[in-house]
């Protein structure tokens, strides 16, 4: 299962949860799966978010594939100048 | 990754916009003009926040020349908050909240009667207490700009005003402060400073009562300008074709919309075209500045340099609408070190100031600044050398980053050790002179591209792309699509298509261009290869697997292939409308992977301690870019990048009063620096490839803003041997501090 580690201020909907472990082949189904199993997360995901599968950082792209053993940061959507 | 043998790549090629440029040729924003064109111009509030009782705009109407007369009144609602705020920015609906907040807007036959006609329009205020500052207007009790969108997660220790809550880090950060030798925790404040862009935002827009319109501006998104309006407007997008002039400069500031939707509003209601453009009174006042900030930092380290620990505390105003970037701030304090014990926290403010947008690495120069004042003032009172510490805290391939990911390859190491072993590190420094030191960091991102390439029949290439070029991109891009096929850099020329020539591309923003763009560029230069190998294997009537592209040329592969001769671009694109027709290639994509980059930059600053007065005497700034395509561009990157960060260290700030009006809304009073009050900044390029791109591109455009505020700063405190905490360092306050 891919290890998911939330960002701190998500925290508050992980119950207190740093990190959680995910059975998932794809971003988009990891997320869903987040929100399903922390619905407090759905708003920030609508909202968008980025994700760094092993070190790799992502934007909103549903269908990356995801290790068993990937590690995925939950970030905030990113924005740049 | 091996360093591929490039031809192109790394060269420096004529710069394909230079002539226009310098001719006066280009076209920029306010350089279109057509027939029959009105123009506009647009009332702003005097207060920092009035609720907008009536406007009465009879008498303006009434006013021969006037043809159109707008309000918020004019703009119906839309369904996204966020939208809902970019049109109430744009023209204010119920209250003005801030000086300068457009209150109404006349189109006219000409701007002197738009100006007159302004003089006639009445508004009735009631005006309400008003806030400029981040920590007052956090403050419970603070006169609160919309109610209703105070971060969920907040108590009553913070005010309405403070929107957005983050965290980010991990470790205990007390535990590390328990083993450090010694712990400094300092409060530092920055002022909101302005891109200063030269070129003041213009639009020319003409759209008709069928919804069908065109408009021409300077942006760095013409895709977002169309979304944005279209949505405003109540459109469809496919109506609306807009066409991103040459631009002026942007550096984050042209990432949103402010009088695009008013100029199109007014040409409907006018039945003519409108051509609006901003005084530079207007840029200052109703553009998009950055943040201002108030922060708190502490870090402990031990006495062999080690950082033990770090927690930062940022507070960031944004004006006067909900947004979010503290976050960017907050993820980038403490990314240059790799650090057991680490937390950074930030809250979004708003304010009565103009709403902030997007500036060169948004965020991330004054939380850096704070947090590399702190290490090098640990460095000052351990007796350590500021590039070893460095050195032993820096973050590096396989480092859990502060804000979560574990970093791919990276370039800090890489760029400190070019740093300490430079001249500049060893030269020795005249009395009243300090050398200061930064590091840097900027995330770079992908996002949507669009590319469509054509091979001419007389060997040319023709790309289309949909980035705005704000950088140097047409000529990067020109060479990646020339190494790609093997053929010489001024065989193609790059051109920024308008919103109906083809695909969407995301805004020019967050350093990703050459990135995406480019690996945009790369496939969609592969399928014209692949279709033009298919064409050389029909003429040999060779089956197409056996033919490979090597050197600008197909070219049979497989001892089964036979012997021909190499078949060039040219000349499989000469026979091209008898063997199938044109041939393209085209790419559509959302790339990622961009990896990031670090920079370290030395300053030595020379104060004069009868005037205040800091001179610049020698500046040199490496940065690690992935790869340099066109080296000169990569350099004038750095180079601006760096004098935007040592006006906001010296000199640039929004000064407000206490009546909440901008007190130097002008270039005369708001001093950025110019070429006279700088030495040469010398840039160092650093190559740590990134393996996220064919040809290891990483951003380049933003990091070189971050170092310079701590580097001024560091250098500063070692020159008079004191240390400021407030940006800017402007002579009073530098005299101040020598007192």
């Amino acid at each position: 299962m891919a290890r998911v580690v939330i960002f701190g201020s998500l925290r508050v909907h992980t119950e207190g949860l740093a990190e959680v472990e995910i059975a998932a082949t794809t971003t988009r189904d990891l997320l869903q799966k987040l929100v399903d199993r922390f619905p407090g997360l759905d708003n920030t995901v609508k909202a968008g978010v980025s994700l760094a599968i092993d070190g790799e950082v992502y934007k909103e792209a549903w269908f990356t594939p995801i290790a068993d053993d990937s590690e995925v940061v939950v970030m905030p959507l990113m924005v740049g100048g | 990754m091996n360093k591929p043998d490039f031809k192109i790549l790394g060269t420096r090629p004529i710069r394909p916009d230079g002539l226009d440029k310098v001719t006066g040729k280009a076209m920029f924003g306010a350089d279109k003009s057509t027939t029959g064109m009105l123009h506009a111009r647009i009332l702003r509030s005097p207060h920092a926040h009035a609720e907008i009782v009536s406007i009465d705009t009879t008498k303006a109407e009434a006013l021969t020349g006037v043809k159109a007369v707008i309000t918020g009144a004019d703009f119906d609602d839309v369904e996204s908050r966020a939208t809902r705020y970019t049109m109430q920015n744009c023209m204010a609906q119920g209250k003005a909240l801030y000086d300068g907040h457009a209150i109404a807007a006349v189109a006219a036959t000409s701007k002197k009667i738009a100006g007159e006609a302004l003089k006639l329009i009445e508004v009735d205020y009631k005006i309400l207490p008003h806030v400029t500052d981040v920590d007052a207007a956090m403050a419970p009790g603070a006169p609160v700009l919309h109610e209703g969108v105070k971060a969920r997660k907040l108590g009553d220790e913070v005010s309405g005003n403070t929107v957005g809550y983050y965290s980010f880090g991990h470790g205990d950060p007390e535990s590390g402060f328990e083993a450090a030798d010694q712990v400094i925790e300092r409060t530092f404040k920055t002022a909101a400073t302005h891109q200063g862009y030269i070129e003041p935002h213009a639009c020319l827009a003409s759209l008709g009562a069928d919804g069908r319109g065109e408009l021409w501006c300077t942006t760095q998104g013409h895709y977002l300008v169309r979304e944005l309006c279209a949505e405003i407007l109540h459109i469809d997008a496919s109506q609306l074709r807009v066409t991103a002039s040459e631009i002026g400069g942007g550096f984050g500031g042209k990432t949103t919309i402010f009088i695009e939707p008013v100029a199109l509003k007014l040409s409907q209601k006018a039945g003519k075209p409108v051509k609006l453009v901003m005084s530079r009174d207007e840029v200052f006042r109703a553009s998009g500045p950055t943040m201002s900030a108030s922060m708190d930092i502490k870090i402990g380290m031990s006495k062999s340099g080690k950082i033990t620990a770090g927690h930062a505390k940022l507070r960031y105003q944004g004006g006067a609408f909900p947004y979010q970037m503290v976050m960017m701030g907050a993820m980038s304090a403490f990314a240059a070190y790799e650090l057991e014990h680490v937390q950074s926290e930030g809250w979004d403010v708003m304010t009565n100031r103009p709403k902030m947008i997007s500036y060169r690495a948004p965020g991330a120069p004054m939380a850096v600044y704070a947090v590399e004042s702190v290490v090098d003032e640990l460095c000052q009172k351990l007796g350590l050398d500021p590039i070893d510490t460095r050195l032993m805290n820096a973050a590096k391939e396989g480092s859990k980053s502060s804000y979560g990911p574990t970093f791919k390859a990276i370039g800090l190491v890489e760029a400190l050790e070019a740093a300490k072993a430079h001249p500049h590190y060893s030269a020795p420094l005249a009395p009243n002179t300090g050398r200061g030191v930064s590091c840097g960091f900027w995330f770079n991102f992908g996002g949507q591209v669009s590319v469509s390439m054509a091979i001419n029949a007389d060997g040319t290439v023709s790309l289309i792309e949909g980035n705005p070029d704000i950088g140097g991109s047409r000529a990067s891009i020109s060479m990646m699509a020339a190494e790609a096929l093997g053929i010489e850099f001024d065989r193609v020329r790059t051109i920024v298509g308008d919103t109906a020539s083809v695909g969407f591309s995301d805004v020019t923003d967050g350093s990703r261009v050459t990135f995406a763009v480019g690996i945009a560029t790369i496939n969609a230069a592969n399928a014209a290869i692949k279709e033009m190998c298919k064409r050389a294997a029909k003429i040999w009537e060779i089956d197409a697997d056996a033919v490979e592209w090597a050197n600008g040329a197909a070219q049979p592969t497989g001892h089964n292939a036979g012997a021909f001769p190499p078949m060039s671009l040219a000349e499989i694109a000469a026979t091209s409308g008898k063997t199938g027709g044109p041939i393209a290639g085209h790419h559509e994509g959302a790339p990622d992977k961009a990896g990031v980059s670090f920079g370290v930059h030395l300053v030595d600053v020379e104060i004069d301690p009868e005037t205040g007065f800091t001179a610049i005497k020698r500046y040199t700034a490496f940065q690690d870019v992935g790869k340099a395509i066109h080296p000169a561009y990569v350099e004038g990157q750095i180079q601006g990048g760096a004098v935007q960060g040592i006006g906001w260290a010296l000199n640039e700030e929004y000064i407000y009063g206490e009546d909440g009006r901008l007190q130097n809304p002008g270039f005369l009073d708001y001093r950025i620096p110019v070429a006279s009050d700088l030495p040469m900044i010398n840039p160092v390029i650093i190559e740590v490839p990134n393996p996220g791109h064919p040809y290891g591109v990483r951003g380049c455009g933003e990091t070189a803003i971050v170092p310079p505020l701590a580097a001024v700063s560091n250098g500063v405190a070692r020159a008079i041997g004191e240390r400021m905490f407030e940006l800017p360092m402007s002579p009073p306050k530098i005299l101040k501090a020598l007192s």
